[in-house]
């Protein structure tokens, strides 16, 4: 594991009027690996990268990149850093084409002209960069994509722009199985790459098959940052359900709501 | 992100090696097939009309009545020019029609009763479509009222000013000899032959020029022989156009000569290539495209969306103003129904029939010529046969209605076919 984090975040609160939704939260991605971020619906992940790429403010606590300190305030920030952010609904434009969407909104131009073939080639070559090769050309419209296909293109316009941190909500939700490995061996190699990639997941079999760290939030608390290979796939559902599992996650005073023989409890003994 | 590629990877790069002849119009027909028709209806349809009226009528395949075609349809071609950038957000302007006429009573009255020179008057029309156009933005983009609901508003209300502005229905003349001049005199006909070289010869360079940036850059490049093909069908096209219009009109030649390119033409010409240049070559035009196509993605991806919303209308209303300036030529005069009855729908019609999408990201500035001609030529042909106008009408509303429903069921087709 690298020495310094990429992007590391340090006792982090955010509230939203009387509820809080973030409970100093603690979260960090490093440069070359895969960080999974799970727990249950409401547990405060989509809350947490809002937070990460300047959407929301936050009302305490650190920001690090690259171990100095930095301050978000605004998307732009965000993205002056190199953070990029793949939203669940992706955001495409169906009418346009596979480059005409990546550089929507950031086209490459002379003087009043749009500057079309640098910007096809830049975007071949980033397609290159992370091995795609199931569009058969980049003037194809999207609408004419497959589901998988568009991820990646969303995923290939936030990497496009010299990224270092690419955070993913949901990218396999809604593909089917083929698809799902696609964009999964897609997401491996943006971080075989040396991006800081977080990957959010309901998907426990993705997270496994793709992560090299997995932090889990449980009712706005970070309640541990593993390696994926320290942890079993019934630990993290623990994690991710209760807070905690064994010497795991909250401590017994403070999920005290629990009865006993919790001392005992094994690691793999759930399974 | 250029780095770290695998061997296997340049496929992505040039994915077709060099795509062939038969790749190539195998490639446009799975597009058709999948729902991507563009003009094809409209192409199709204008060969199946002047087909059919030019063997019933004999009349309609004259030099004259080709020359009638275009000053008949200039001015619902100009005014559906602009509805394409509004259609395009997939908004409507219903307004556009009396806009023009609201634009062409500011020229009437300040040209013949103020008595100001025509290109004041030309700048006081346009200026009044742009004010008009930005106002009906202001109302859909930073108020929300639907465009349908304010421009409905707007066809009302502008049906009053140019009464108003007509005194009660009286009729202004315009007698100045370069407005008059715009839809009721002809080129020299050696001009019409140069200027239609020079629009060739434009296109094959562009052409050319853009077959031979993206070859030495080794990017996919259409087949020599359709670019080659492309720029010998303009030549055709344009070259027929001219031929037939420099024929004598004139059914006695003593009295007057009657031949030449009509000067509405290269106006037309001259805002459809400018209007294909904004919206194909151009971010503002791609911006277009993406608020039509999908709003929230533009907003994420820091287009001003309003802004966009608003400019549409603007340039709608400006093109209605110039309508309305050809429509009075034609007329040499303005009276309280000008830009009224059919005229809107007409310019509807004619975008749509075009292949201009109601819902938004899908059309061009070339369909609403397309589809002018469309509109012009049942017109046309169904006057010289002698129908009334109530089955033109009914005819014309036919055809639009064929219009939008190939506009919806191909996008249902394309639904069924694409990713989702």
């Amino acid at each position: 594991m690298s020495a310094t984090p990429l992007l590391e975040l340090r006792g982090i609160d955010k509230s939203f009027g009387p509820v809080q939704v973030l409970r100093d939260v603690a979260f960090s991605a490093f440069p070359g690996q895969v960080t999974a971020l799970v727990g249950d619906n409401g547990a405060g992940k989509s809350t947490l990268v809002k937070c990460i790429s300047g959407i929301y403010p936050t009302d305490a606590g650190e920001f690090l990149f690259n171990g100095r300190p930095a301050s978000i305030h605004n998307p732009r920030d965000a993205a002056a850093l190199g953070i990029e952010v793949v939203y669940q609904d992706l955001a495409l434009c169906d009418n346009l084409d596979i480059v005409q969407n990546m550089f929507l909104g950031r086209e490459k131009r002379h003087g009043l002209v749009l500057d079309e073939p640098t910007m096809e080639q830049m975007a071949a070559d980033t397609l290159a960069g992370l091995s795609v090769r199931t569009v058969k050309s980049l003037r194809q419209q999207v609408s004419s994509l497959s589901g998988g296909q568009r991820q990646t293109v969303a995923i290939a316009k936030a990497v496009l722009w010299n990224s270092k941190v690419v955070i993913l909500d949901e990218p396999t939700a809604a593909l089917g199985v083929a698809q799902t490995a696609q964009v999964l061996e897609l997401v491996r190699r943006l971080a075989d790459n040396g991006l800081a990639v977080v990957l959010i997941s309901h998907n426990m079999n993705d997270v496994f098959a793709v992560s090299d760290r997995i932090a889990a939030l449980y009712l706005g608390q970070m309640v541990a940052q593993v390696k994926t290979t320290d942890i079993t796939h019934a630990q993290i559902v623990e994690l991710i359900t209760a807070g905690r599992s064994g010497a795991l996650g909250l401590s017994a005073g403070n999920g005290s709501n629990d009865t006993g023989g919790e001392p005992a409890a094994a690691p793999g003994a759930a399974r | 992100m250029t780095s770290t590629a695998l061997p296997d990877q340049e496929s992505v790069a040039t994915p077709v090696a060099v795509p062939t002849l038969t790749s190539h119009v195998r490639g446009y027909l799975s597009r058709v097939r999948g729902g991507d028709i563009g003009a094809l209806p409209a192409v199709l349809g204008l060969i199946v009309l002047c087909t059919v009226f030019s063997i019933m009528r004999p009349s309609f395949l004259t030099a004259a009545n080709f020359a009638n075609l275009f000053t008949q349809g200039a001015a619902v071609t100009l005014i559906a020019m602009g509805l394409v950038f509004v259609l395009l957000l997939g908004e409507i302007d219903l307004s556009a029609g009396f806009a023009s006429g609201v634009c062409a009573a500011v020229l009437a009255n300040v040209v013949t009763v103020l008595g100001y020179p025509w290109y004041v008057a030309v700048l006081a029309a346009v200026l009044t479509g742009v004010l008009i156009g930005s106002m009906l933005g202001m109302l859909v983009a930073k108020i929300g009222i639907p465009s349908f609901v304010v421009t409905l508003a707007g066809f009302l209300a502008f049906q009053g000013i140019v009464l108003l502005l007509m005194e009660e229905g009286r009729n202004i003349s315009v007698r100045d000899p370069v407005l008059v001049a715009i839809a009721n005199r002809n080129l020299p006909p050696a001009l019409g032959w140069a200027l239609a070289g020079l629009a060739v010869a434009g296109y094959a360079a562009v052409q050319a020029m853009r077959y031979r940036t993206r070859a030495a850059r080794g990017l996919v490049t259409d087949p020599l022989t359709v670019v080659l093909a492309r720029v010998v069908g303009l030549a055709t096209v344009l070259g027929a156009t001219v031929y037939l219009l420099n024929q004598e009109r004139s059914f006695n030649v003593l009295i007057n000569s009657l031949k030449g390119v009509p000067i509405v033409v290269p106006l037309i010409a001259v805002l459809l290539i400018t209007g294909t240049f904004v919206l194909q070559r151009t971010s503002y035009g791609r911006h277009i495209y993406a608020v039509g196509g999908n709003k929230e993605a533009a907003r994420r991806a820091g287009i001003n969306v309003d802004r966009i919303r608003i400019s549409v209308f603007v340039i709608c209303s400006a093109m209605a103003a110039i309508g309305g300036i050809v429509a009075a030529s034609r007329a040499n005069s303005v009276d309280p129904n000008t830009g009224g009855s059919n005229v809107l729908l007409y310019a509807v019609g004619a975008a749509v029939i075009g292949g201009t999408s109601l819902f938004g990201g899908k059309g061009r500035v070339l369909d609403a010529v397309l589809g002018g001609a469309v509109v012009a030529v049942i017109d046309n042909g169904m006057g010289l046969m002698g129908y009334s106008s109530g089955v033109k009408y009914v005819v014309t509303g036919v055809v639009l209605l064929l219009a939008a429903s190939v506009d919806a069921l191909s996008r249902r087709r394309a639904a069924a076919s694409g990713g989702r």
